[in-house]
This record gives structure tokens, sequence and C-alpha cells, in this order.
């Protein structure tokens, strides 16, 4: 199996802030990993050092076999996209879904724009009678299907997941999650997704790593997070709080 | 729990908007005793907006009106302003989600308790002082003295959500509304603070009412769930047999989280029905 | 049209689902139109500008005499009348054509300001908010310096150096009114360059010159219409200002701060010389004034569902 993403000694510094320290990962192709952690953790950063919205001070990231340097060539955007955690501000408020979705395509010169805008409209679940929508006319669920959307329009093999739905409610987050399995069935994606929520990493991902202050704290199969067979008292921690509360 | 402490009874929160009236609260009724009551809803089921109808900070553009609304025998939408406000801190306190925004920036947070506490009670300056410290003490703040003396921007998330309910606390309410007061915490961070909090709504025999989009949090939590939908309440149960809850929104809810453990591809997901919000 | 059609057509525009790119847009505009309409002041303000642009449009219609040449042997500073509703001036020339010719120079004045500071400043403030560092010091400090001195004084000393007349007032004001926009464009780039729809544009592998372009500036725009119509009132009062120092319009030009300088001389006996033209000045200006206010109203991209 190839792998998709290399991650090696990877340091980011914002101002003189170590957001993270030296973290390494391999996500293979077609696998769906997970990184979890609270605020601070890195992991975001992680997401936006691959996309080269971190500055990266030292270290590697290997995209699909290549070696990435400071900046992206338009060829890596076709490769990857992102989905972002707020469906409120990822939307632009002066344009419309179709306008949205038309953007990379221009961006990227691709002719086939109607019928493509019409897949992936249906692909979300969302349909024609969306496409000339604004922002504030769609619910969060809505948006963050135009998001996804937007990033599956130009088929990259590579989805990167920002938290996705923690800015949804429950029942739509059930939605969203759904979707986001069925797509990556569907078109073979590779995923790394973050999020803060145990749960919802063991239900998407087969692998995660744990991290903590900018730091891996350890890299588990689902599994055996499931089975709690985990070596660090923070992954513990971590699993205890995902069970709710319990009086003692 | 047989004294009712608040008495809910037909509860509506109506808003004006440019195409007309919006009720965010649709008769809305239910009593607490000493007791913990969860009131658990989606965004837009009016949870938020019952929490703060009862607590009397509802947007003055909007219109309240109840068959009841009683705390400790006292008809809250008929006493004066003033009474009201001398009841909000003294004897009803609220928390809400994000200690960033709830607390005053440019003082510091022993100052703030000390305020609150002399706002409301005849108490000389060393002995505020003195209740404040044993205060941050009872949220389990390491060091009291040193906290005492910090500004909110100075500690974090968690510290400061424990220094709220510590503000809250020093007056010695009866009735405690808690709006989504973890939500904004690491999740590790979450369970300190909701111990805490429950430690001392134990020990002080306080009514809590806990607000939040969660129900499994506040199923673990609370003794009783009020489940919100569209404004109303859609079903009452004890936490303890949420399993066998019978409305399909709460089974619904409660269903379509994931959990660790428990395996489930697709996820299920909600078939609202339009006769939910009838 | 009956009533039914007319509620129909509301509807088809206020739907919140629009069929075509089309209604979406006239939706979006109907909307902006009734939040814009239910200010009052706004409207008159709009009539006066649409009266001023009839009679710019039309002068040769409206005017009954010539705006450059006059009566000197009969009709030198006559008072209002029947004949002359306006008057006459020290040249014999009725002033009321005079001014109805005017609002073309006014015009004139305040649309190619608009056209030349408008882009200029949220070129150079997307431009600079954008890109930050070494860019955004640069090109601030040169507006600093255009903003430390006094509009009037530096439009003064532009003038000076081209020439008087019509046009050098027009570039000379131009150079000196686009610094608050840029100051503006930069503002509201800053709120928006760090937003997520900004980075998802970036990470379609859009260029810096397309996202300033295609995403920023569509967002700085209604800010800056607002302050370039509340400004207008400005521009006219400084076109007029420097007319009536000489170094704008020059005679015959038929330009209102022209008009009141040249009447400045007869201003106790012949009042009504000047008067008009004044009164032309504080009527346009009031109108783009309340006009402005009402669009601050309708495009505010803060207040409202945005």
């Amino acid at each position: 199996m190839t792998t998709s993403i290399t991650v090696e000694g990877l340091e980011v510094v914002f101002d003189r802030f170590r957001a993270l320290k030296g973290v390494s990962l391999e996500v293979r192709e077609g696998e769906s990993y997970g990184l979890v952690g609270e605020s601070g953790s890195g992991k975001s950063t992680l997401l936006r050092a691959i996309t080269g919205l971190a500055p990266v001070a030292s270290g590697t990231i290997i995209v699909n076999g290549k070696t990435l340097g400071k900046t992206r060539d338009k060829a890596f955007y076709r490769d990857v996209q992102m989905v972002f955690q707020d469906p409120y501000g990822s939307l632009h408020p002066r344009q419309t879904v179709d306008r949205l979705l038309q953007e990379p395509l221009a961006i990227h010169g691709i002719a086939d724009g109607e019928k493509r805008i019409e897949r992936a409209l249906d692909e979300v679940g969302l349909g024609k009678g969306f496409r000339f929508r604004y922002a504030h006319q769609l619910s969060g669920g809505q948006r963050q299907r135009v998001a996804i959307a937007r990033a599956l329009i130009l088929e990259p093999s590579i989805l990167l997941l920002d938290e996705p739905t923690s800015a949804l409610d429950a029942s739509v987050q059930a939605e969203v999650l759904n979707l986001l399995e069925e797509v990556r069935r569907r078109r073979k994606l590779t995923f790394l997704m973050v999020s803060h929520d145990l749960a919802i990493i063991t239900h998407m991902c087969e692998r995660l790593m744990v991290m903590q202050n900018g730091q891996a704290v350890e890299t588990l199969t689902a599994s055996q997070l499931i089975g709690h067979r985990v070596s660090e008292d923070y992954t513990r921690n971590l699993l205890r709080a995902s069970e709710g509360f319990v009086r003692v | 729990m047989s004294d009712t402490l608040l008495d809910v009874d037909d509860l509506r929160v109506t808003f004006p908007t440019r195409t007309g009236l919006v009720q965010a609260v649709r008769g809305v009724s239910f009593s607490l005793g000493r007791e913990r009551l969860g009131i658990v809803g989606e965004s837009g089921s009016g949870k938020s907006q019952t929490g703060r109808a009862i607590m009397g900070l509802t947007p003055p553009q909007a219109e309240v009106s109840a068959k009841k609304l009683a705390f400790d025998g006292i008809d809250l939408l008929s006493i004066s302003p003033r009474e009201r406000r001398a009841l909000r801190g003294n004897r009803i306190a609220m928390i809400l989600q994000d200690p960033k925004y709830s607390l005053d920036p440019v003082m510091t947070i022993g100052r703030q308790i000390v305020e609150t506490l002399r706002t409301h009670e005849k108490v000389s300056k060393a002995e505020a002082r003195e209740r404040a410290l044993a205060m941050l003490q009872a949220v389990q703040i390491r060091d009291p003295a040193r906290v005492f003396d910090l500004y909110p921007h100075e500690v974090s998330g968690g510290m400061g959500q424990r220094a709220m309910i510590a503000m809250m606390l020093v007056t010695g309410p009866e009735l405690m509304i808690a709006d989504e007061p973890t939500s904004a915490l690491d999740v590790t961070v979450q369970l300190d603070v909701l111990k805490i909090l429950d430690k001392l709504v134990a020990e002080r025999g306080m009514g809590l009412i806990f607000i939040s989009h969660d129900l499994r949090l506040v199923s673990s939590f609370c003794d009783r769930v009020v489940v919100m939908y569209a404004g109303k309440v859609v079903e009452q149960i004890k936490a303890s047999e949420l399993r066998d809850a019978q409305h399909p929104y709460t089974r619904g809810l409660l269903n379509c989280m994931p959990r660790v453990g428990f395996e489930r591809h697709p996820l299920p997901v909600l078939d609202r029905k339009p006769e939910w919000a009838a | 049209m009956s009533a039914e059609t007319i509620q129909s057509r509301r509807e088809w525009l206020l739907s919140d689902r629009p069929a075509s790119r089309l209604q979406a847009r006239l939706g979006r505009a109907y909307v902006a139109w009734r939040r814009f309409s239910a200010n009052r002041l706004a409207l008159v303000g709009m009539l006066i500008i649409i009266a001023l642009l009839v009679v710019a449009a039309f002068a040769d219609v409206l005017a009954p005499y010539s705006p450059t040449v006059g009566d000197l042997k009969n009709a030198r500073l006559l008072p209002p009348g029947a004949a002359h509703w306006f008057g006459t001036d020290d040249l014999g020339r009725d002033i009321y054509s005079r001014i109805v010719y005017g609002a073309r120079w006014t015009l004139y004045v305040v649309i190619l300001v608009a056209i030349i500071a408008a882009p200029i400043g949220l070129l150079v403030g997307t431009i600079a908010g954008y890109a930050g560092g070494w860019t955004d010091t640069i090109l601030m400090r040169i507006t600093d310096i255009f903003l430390a001195f006094p509009k009037l004084v530096l439009a003064l000393a532009f003038v000076a150096a081209l020439g008087p007349g019509i046009e050098n007032a027009v570039l000379a004001i131009a150079i000196t009114s686009w610094p608050p926009y840029a100051r503006i464009a930069r503002a509201e780039t800053l709120t928006v360059r760090n937003s997520d729809y900004i980075k998802a544009v970036q990470l379609m592998g859009a260029s810096p010159f397309r996202i300033v372009l295609r995403h920023i500036m569509p967002l700085c725009i209604s800010s800056l219409i607002i302050r370039v119509t509340l400004d207008m009132a400005g521009i006219i009062l400084t076109a007029a200002g420097l007319g009536f120092l000489g170094l704008g319009a020059q005679p015959p030009l038929p330009e209102w701060g022209a008009m009141i300088a040249s009447g400045r001389r007869f201003i106790l006996d012949q009042w009504w010389v000047a008067a008009a033209p004044g009164a032309a000045i504080l009527i346009v200006s009031l109108g783009f004034n309340l006009l402005g206010d009402g669009l601050r109203d309708a495009l505010d991209p803060r207040s409202g569902d945005q």
C-alpha cells in the first residue's frame, strides 16, 4: 500500500510560540486517519501546515510522493482539499452557491463546469434548488454540505477535515458524518480528520494519533482505542471524558 | 424534593421580527424542586430563551408571558424590575457558556466576586475577601490568593469558568441556571467543572437547571430531563429511564451520536416530523 | 397591473430558493431597495440627485438664454423677475440659465473625481491590507502623507503647479481625496483577510491578484460607495472653493463656485448673483448626503441578514 501523506519532524512556529514540536505521521492511500486532542494540541495547525496556511519552520511534508516546498502549486490543490470547522465563516457572504462552486473550476480552467456543479450538489444531497442561494439562506448543515461540495468539485484524492461537525447540532452532525463516509467510499478518498471528540474519530477513522501541546502522545488503531488498549494516561483520560459524567 | 422551588406553567417568549411575530418558546411547563433538571434541545429549540426568561434576561423587545412563573412562591412576572434585580444574583444565579464574555475584563477576578457579594449583602471588605477566597477554594482553585488578583484574560478557560461559578455561588443562591456551562471547555476540563458544580449543588441543596445540547452529558449529570423541540417540551423523563424514552425525537437524539465501542455505519439520523412542532 | 401580480412578483423576488442567477441577484437588489426606500429622507436625496441629472441632461431645453453670452446693454444686474427668474449678473447673463448649465459642470467634477479617486483608494487599500508587511507599510505611509495636509490646501498646491482650469481642479481634488478610501478599504480587507472563506479560496489555488479582485474588493465596495456618496458634497464644495479662488473653472464657464466668486463684489446690493448658485450648491450637497445616509442603511454589510 502506498502512502498518501508523510509528515516528518514537523515544526510550526508562530512568532515565538511553537505550535508543533516535531510531529511525524504517515497516512496510507485510501485510509481515514484521525487527529485527536484538546485546544492547543496543534491538531488543526498540522492540517494548516500541510495546506500551506501555517508557516513550517522545519521538517518535511510529502504528499502523493512529492516533497512540498515553501509554496504550493495549483496541482497540489487539485489533490488536496479542506473542509473548515465553522460553516458560518467558510462561505463568502456575497456569493451564491453557484458562484462558490464555479470559482475553483474557473481557477483551474475546467470546462465541464455545469455538469460538475450539478453532480457535486447532487452528491452532497442538496440538489438544484440550492444552486442560486446565498449563504445566509442556508442552515448550518446545508452550509457544510456546500463546503464539502466545493472541496469535492476539483476531484481531489485527499480531503482534510478540520472539525467539520463541531459547530452543528447532533442530528445534523450524524447526517454530515454519514455523507462524508459515503463520499469517501464512492470516491476512494483519503481522509485526514481533526476532532476533539474521540467518539467521532473512532467512528470515522481506522487509525488515529492523540496529540497534546504540539506533540504526538500516541498512535493507535481505532480497535485498540475501543478495546481500551492504550498506553498513555492522557489518552485514558480522554476516553473516560468521552463517556460522560460519572458521579462518584 | 417535595418543596417546589420553581413553577413554570405555559411560558411563552415572543420576538417581533421584520416578517412578524416569532415565538421562540411556545408554552413550556415544568416544575423544579431542589434537584438537577436538564433542559436539552438543538439550536432553535428555545432552551436558552427559557432559561433567560426565568432569569429575567429576555431582550427588551421580546415579550414574556406565562400562566404561572413563580420562584419560591414569588410571581416573577408581576414584581418590579428592582425586586427582580435583587432576586437575580442573590437567590437566582446564572452561568453562561463562555467565561470570556461574562467576566468583566478590566476587573480582577477577586474584586468581581467581592463586588457581587457586597451588592447583595452588607458585609465588611475584609469579610467579603475572606468569603471570596473560601469560594475560590471551594471551586478547587489550588492557589486562591494568587487567582484572586488575576484578570480574566490571565487565566485559562477552565479556570475562568470556575471563577464564574465561584462568583455566582458566593451569595448562596437557591436556584442556579447553567446555560451550556462547559461547551467552550476541553473535554477533560469539562468533567472537572461538572464535578465541582455537582458537589456544590448537592452540598448546598440548590436547585439546578442545566441547559445543554448534549443529551448524553445531561442525562449523566441530572436527575430529570426536559427535552425541547421547536419551542415546546416534547418529553419529560427521569434521567435513569432515558433508555425507555417514548418520543422519537428523544430517541433520535440519543442514537444519532457516535459512541466509542458502538459501531454503526451509517449513523441513524433524525427523521423530523412536522407534527412534533405542532 | 393587478394587486395579485404585484404580490407574486414580490414573492418571486424574495424567494428563499431562487431558480436562476438573475433571480438571486434581483432578489438581493430588491431587499436592499426595500431597506433604502424605508428611509424617507434618502428618497428625497435620491430625488434631488435625479433632478440634477435631468437638469444636466436637458440643459439645452430648460435654459431660456445662453449661459455665456449676456445682454450687456439692457440686462445688467436685473433682480429676479418674470423674464429672468433668478435675475442677471454683471455681464447681463441670465443666472437661471447659468445654473442649469452649471449642473453639467458640477456633475462633471463629481463623477470624474469619484471615478478617479475611488478605484485608486480601493486598489491601494485592498493591496496594502491583503499583502501586509512592507507593501502595507509603504502604501500606508504614502497615504498618511496625503492625509497630513488639509484637503483644500493640498488641492490648491496641485492646481498652482498644474495651472488653473476645471480639468486640473478635478485632478487635484481626485489626488487629495483617495487616501480616506484607501484607509476604509484597508480596514475592511483586514477584517476579512483571515476569514475562512478567503482561506478556502486560497486553498483552491487562486492567485493573490484574483483573491483581491474577485473576493475582497466586492466586500469593500459597499462601504466605499457609501463613503464616496457622503463625500460628494465635500467634493462639490472643494470644487466651488477652487472656483471661488479663481483656480478652478475659468470664466465664462458657468461653474457654481466661480459664479459665487464673481457675485461677491455686489453681494450687498445685488444679493441674488451669489445667492442663487449658493442655494444650488446647498441643495445638491444635501441631496448627496441624504442619499449617502440611505445607502448606508441599504448596503451596510454589517446590518441585516447577511
